[in-house]
């Protein structure tokens, strides 16, 4: 860890609260992206069965 | 082979597929060489200290947080006039990666400023400018949510688009625009070429842009096969509902 000195606390909150965010923007894509493909596996699969 | 040809949906499922593993992993590459560089490799600046590594997220958020809204005005554009569904998806796809840039870049300056210019938040014209850009990012998107029709939600969707690049322009040349306030000038001009950051710093900050446009790329094309997959789902049960 790099000496911050006196604004050690900002600095440190600036990268936590973006690295957060970055983080949740990710999750949340990629669980809505997994959600999407079961859903249209699914859907096509009942649409083959209807004929 | 035309660029039109990727507004049919299976295309351009299958080109982004292929693309999105070099993007993802040089995005990667690129915001951990440039953050890990920044953050323990750089020296403090003479009057910001060590407040100075802030700079390597609030500026290149700040950057996507414009261009993705360029690159919603430009499929907005395609829509309204190409009617191509995969162009208005892309928009929605990007939006919510464009207000998560956004509100980086209000955070990190805030934490910023605070130390710096005694103050969280003044009504200075760049960050009264990127405050609206932030709603107008929040008003995209809940309007979006707010119309059942997709059609009639990406033409609404697009016409704010519009609306709201204006805010996007002032939000980057705002300081060009209203010589006052206490935010500083683009210390990288692109025009002149004149910057004023040193290559000490200067380095692992382009690394990092580099980085969150790659990010940015990738997310929005993962995110619009998302859309795309949402919507023929839709198109799915819809048929299947006529059938019945």
């Amino acid at each position: 860890m790099p000496d911050l000195g006196k604004y050690a606390v900002e600095v440190v909150s600036a990268y936590g609260a973006s690295l957060l965010l970055l983080a949740l923007l990710l999750g949340l894509s990629l669980r809505r992206g997994q959600r999407a493909r079961a859903e249209l596996a699914k859907a096509e699969a009942e649409a083959a069965d209807h004929g | 082979m035309s660029i039109w040809s990727y507004a049919n949906p299976v295309k351009f499922l299958a080109l982004s597929i292929r693309v999105q593993p070099f993007l993802w992993t040089a995005a990667l590459i690129c915001l951990a060489t440039g953050l890990i560089w920044g953050f323990f490799a750089t020296p403090d600046d003479f009057r910001q200290g060590s407040t100075v590594k802030i700079i390597y997220l609030h500026v290149p958020a700040a950057l996507m947080a414009i261009n993705a809204w360029f690159m919603m005005l430009i499929t907005s554009l395609i829509w309204l006039v190409r009617r191509h569904h995969v162009s208005a998806l892309a928009a929605k796809a990007a939006a919510p990666v464009g207000l998560v840039m956004t509100l980086i870049a209000l955070i990190t300056g805030a934490i910023w400023g605070q130390p710096m210019w005694g103050t969280w938040w003044e009504w200075d014209p760049r960050l009264t400018s990127f405050l609206i850009l932030f709603l107008f990012y929040l008003g995209y998107m809940a309007l979006w949510e707010a119309i059942e029709d997709p059609d009639t939600a990406a033409d609404l969707t697009s016409v704010l688009c519009l609306v709201g690049s204006v805010f996007a322009v002032l939000s980057r040349y705002a300081v060009q625009f209203w010589n006052q306030g206490l935010h500083q000038g683009t210390s990288i001009p692109v025009t002149t070429g004149a910057r004023t950051v040193s290559d000490v710093f200067f380095v692992p900050l382009l690394i990092c842009m580099i980085g969150f446009g790659l990010l940015f790329a990738a997310l929005v094309l993962y995110r619009t096969g998302t859309e795309i997959r949402l919507r023929r789902i839709r198109a799915l049960r819809a048929r299947m509902e006529r059938t019945l």
